[in-house]
């Protein structure tokens, strides 16, 4: 019984991670379809802004919450200001030119902090379920994830920026007739992704020992679940998390991690050959 | 006397001869450095590791030399960053061969790097020393190892957390040779004890969730867990590990955390009591290690002191147990320092006693079971003169001196 709890909270760990971790991609590629392959690299310097934060002094929460997005945020802006904007529609020519920042966002960590690992403490302590003693931060990511999909849904949902936004991924065109400039959209949409990334890096950096090349481990999964999810955001986000954190979780369990990700890979392989247009291009369509 | 045509091609030949071969030259002019080679990766993704050790041979180098050289002669260090890239290793080994000519390599981090050098160096007929902690079974009568095996280490912490903690193993290793080597040894010596392993998970060197890895090892219930996990994405585990709050119930032991100075990332909270053996701790109690850490201080300053690590000190006694060779062979050449090696020869070091194996060319060394306390690695027990039991099981180079090859070793 407690077996099946912990279980289960692990299961819900497994699918709130892909969700943070996809949550920043599925906005940049997702809505703006611009490969951003330095995605894993806006995760690791999330990680690296809330450790610097955290060692000035800054509450640990404020920094993963606050400060990581903020500055991730701004780098986004920058990078989307000096290379993206000139590469919209180009896919090749992104996926080339954000390589190349990969590259240079790891060697500049490399340059600053050093190729060695640093970290920081969980805030949370563990705690008692029956038998077992779980990971308190887990309930910490669970809930960060929750929150971020509600947050995103209402926001794409129910503001006027998130019609704008919708509006002029659709139709760039119609959105200017309209008086509104794609140009300043795109602009902030890529801010809002890079934000994202920044968050996920952030909150994942006290469960991990944070080197400049952390972000690569993240990469291929976080575009396999937004590829997999289709066409709609939130639910695309939320259906293939689910899918990959349920199947990852209970191979890695019954045998071992090298299973897990195994599994992880051939489901994503099966579910793409079935559904190539992701799962939500099937199911829900035409939702958020 | 009249000079012929005959006379001036002889003496022509002859300076030409002597060109190109130095060695023979080099011993007549007393002043002539010795050349003493190394190739380590002192940036890139190793530099944790290599930039250390480049620090310890610089020292060794100077200490050398203040005390007046070797045979009369001063050592001159060259030295090669192979910024943690194999090809750059080949390539470096060649030039301290051909264009240095050098008189000793000492060299090589990761045990692909030293397999990528070792036959190179051994056409050259240059000595080689490797003086890191490796999987064990290089048998080559021309490569020296002065660093520990896992027998060496296991074969006294295993014991030990056995008596203190319980029979009942779980072990984790990273999924790549030195991880499967070392979880046998684990299970070997378990078992040798009267010991069970209830389970062995390997993990792939990119994994960083250990969640569930956690909870099936609450489901087992072992009486310790045993980590040979490798690198930053594993570094994760000690880290969740403590935020479940499992620290206080399984007691950690592991066979590679410190190495790389791990124990100064993670913070007291997280590494506390987590016992590990190694040949070599910055806090060793000894006259040797004392006088060592204060020389260190005085060269690269008192902030660098806790960063140095076993395969720092293993690189700096691999160089003085050469230079000892060297004193006692009178001479540099190859053939005599290795029989000199040979001849029992030892040093101590700030790691506690070294002596070459003459059957193994792997060295006899101090181990010292420690615990993590305060980020500091607090020395428990030391014990002297184990012998690297592993290589002896396949490697006997007295009977087969043309011997050239790593054994992978049968447990």
């Amino acid at each position: 019984m407690d077996l099946a709890a912990v279980f289960i909270l692990e299961i819900l760990y497994s699918i709130a991670v892909l969700v943070l971790i996809s949550a920043g991609l599925a906005v940049v590629f997702g809505m703006m379809r611009v490969i951003n392959l330095a995605h894993g690299e806006f995760m690791m310097m999330g990680g690296y802004a809330t450790i610097v934060a955290v060692q000035a002094g800054v509450n640990v929460y404020i920094a993963m919450l606050i400060v990581a997005p903020l500055v991730v945020g701004i780098i986004g802006l920058i990078v989307e200001r000096l290379v993206i904007r000139f590469l919209y529609g180009r896919l090749v020519d992104t996926m080339l030119a954000t390589w190349g920042l990969s590259l240079a966002f790891t060697g500049a960590a490399v340059m600053i902090f050093g190729n060695t690992t640093t970290g920081v403490s969980t805030p949370i302590a563990g705690f008692t379920l029956g038998a077992y003693q779980i990971n308190g931060y887990n309930f910490f990511i669970i809930i960060v994830s929750i929150l971020l999909l509600v947050a995103a849904y209402a926001i794409l949902r129910g503001t006027r920026l998130g019609l704008v936004a919708r509006g002029t991924m659709q139709s760039a065109d119609m959105a200017a007739a309209l008086g509104y400039s794609p140009d300043r959209v795109y602009m902030s949409t890529f801010f809002v992704g890079s934000a994202l990334a920044g968050l996920a890096g952030g909150v994942l950096a006290p469960l991990v020992g944070l080197v400049p090349t952390w972000g690569s481990a993240y990469i291929a999964k976080a575009f396999i679940t937004v590829i997999s999810g289709g066409a709609s955001i939130v639910l695309g986000l939320l259906s293939s998390a689910t899918v990959f954190g349920l199947v990852s979780q209970t191979f890695t369990f019954l045998s071992g991690p090298v299973i897990g990700e195994v599994a992880l890979l051939v489901a994503a392989i099966i579910l793409l050959r079935l559904l190539p247009q992701g799962i939500t291009g099937r199911f829900f369509k035409g939702r958020l | 006397m009249t000079i012929s045509r005959r006379t001036i091609l002889k003496g022509a030949a002859a300076g030409s001869a002597a060109l190109a071969s130095p060695m023979f030259i080099r011993n007549a002019f007393a002043a002539d450095p010795i050349k003493l080679g190394t190739v380590f990766d002192i940036s890139g993704i190793f530099d944790a590791y290599g930039k250390p050790i480049d620090m310890a041979v610089k020292l060794a180098v100077k200490q050398i030399n203040d005390g007046g050289g070797l045979l009369g002669r001063p050592v001159e260090h060259i030295g090669y960053d192979t910024q943690s890239n194999m090809a750059l290793y080949t390539q470096y080994a060649q030039q301290l061969t051909r264009q240095d000519k050098v008189d000793v390599v000492h060299g090589g981090i990761l045990s692909a790097s030293r397999e990528a050098i070792r036959q190179t160096l051994r056409r050259a007929n240059t000595l080689y020393f490797y003086n890191i902690q490796y999987e064990g079974g290089v048998c080559d009568r021309n490569c020296f190892v002065t660093g520990v095996t896992p027998a060496q280490t296991t074969e006294v912490q295993i014991p030990y957390t056995m008596e203190k903690w319980g029979k009942k193993v779980y072990i984790l290793a990273a999924d790549y040779n030195y991880g499967q080597l070392m979880a046998r040894w684990i299970q070997k010596y378990f078992k040798d004890g009267g010991g069970e392993t209830v389970a062995v998970d390997f993990f792939p060197l990119d994994v960083s969730d250990f969640g569930s890895t956690i909870t099936k090892i609450q489901t087992a219930a072992p009486d310790m867990v045993y980590s040979a996990l490798v690198g930053g994405a594993h570094l994760s585990f000690y880290r969740q590990w403590a935020a479940s709050g499992m620290k206080s119930r399984i007691p950690l032991a592991s066979t590679t955390l410190g190495v790389g100075s791990e124990h100064l990332v993670l913070t007291p909270e997280e590494g506390d009591g987590i016992v590990v053996c190694y040949n070599y701790s910055p806090e060793l109690d000894t006259p040797a290690n004392k006088a060592f850490t204060t020389a260190w201080a005085d060269m690269h300053g008192a902030a660098t002191v806790p960063n140095i690590h076993e395969l720092a000190v293993s690189n700096y006694q691999g160089i003085l147990l050469w230079a000892e060779a060297v004193k006692a062979a009178g001479s540099v050449e190859q053939a005599k320092v290795i029989e000199a090696l040979d001849s029992g020869l030892s040093l101590d070091g700030p790691a506690g006693k070294v002596t070459i194996d003459p059957k193994t060319h792997h060295a006899t060394l101090d181990v010292h079971l420690m615990e993590m306390r305060g980020q500091k690695l607090n020395v428990l027990e030391s014990f002297g003169a184990r012998q690297p039991i592993d290589t002896q099981l396949v490697c006997d180079l007295v009977a087969n001196p043309d011997d050239n090859q790593q054994y992978e070793i049968d447990i």
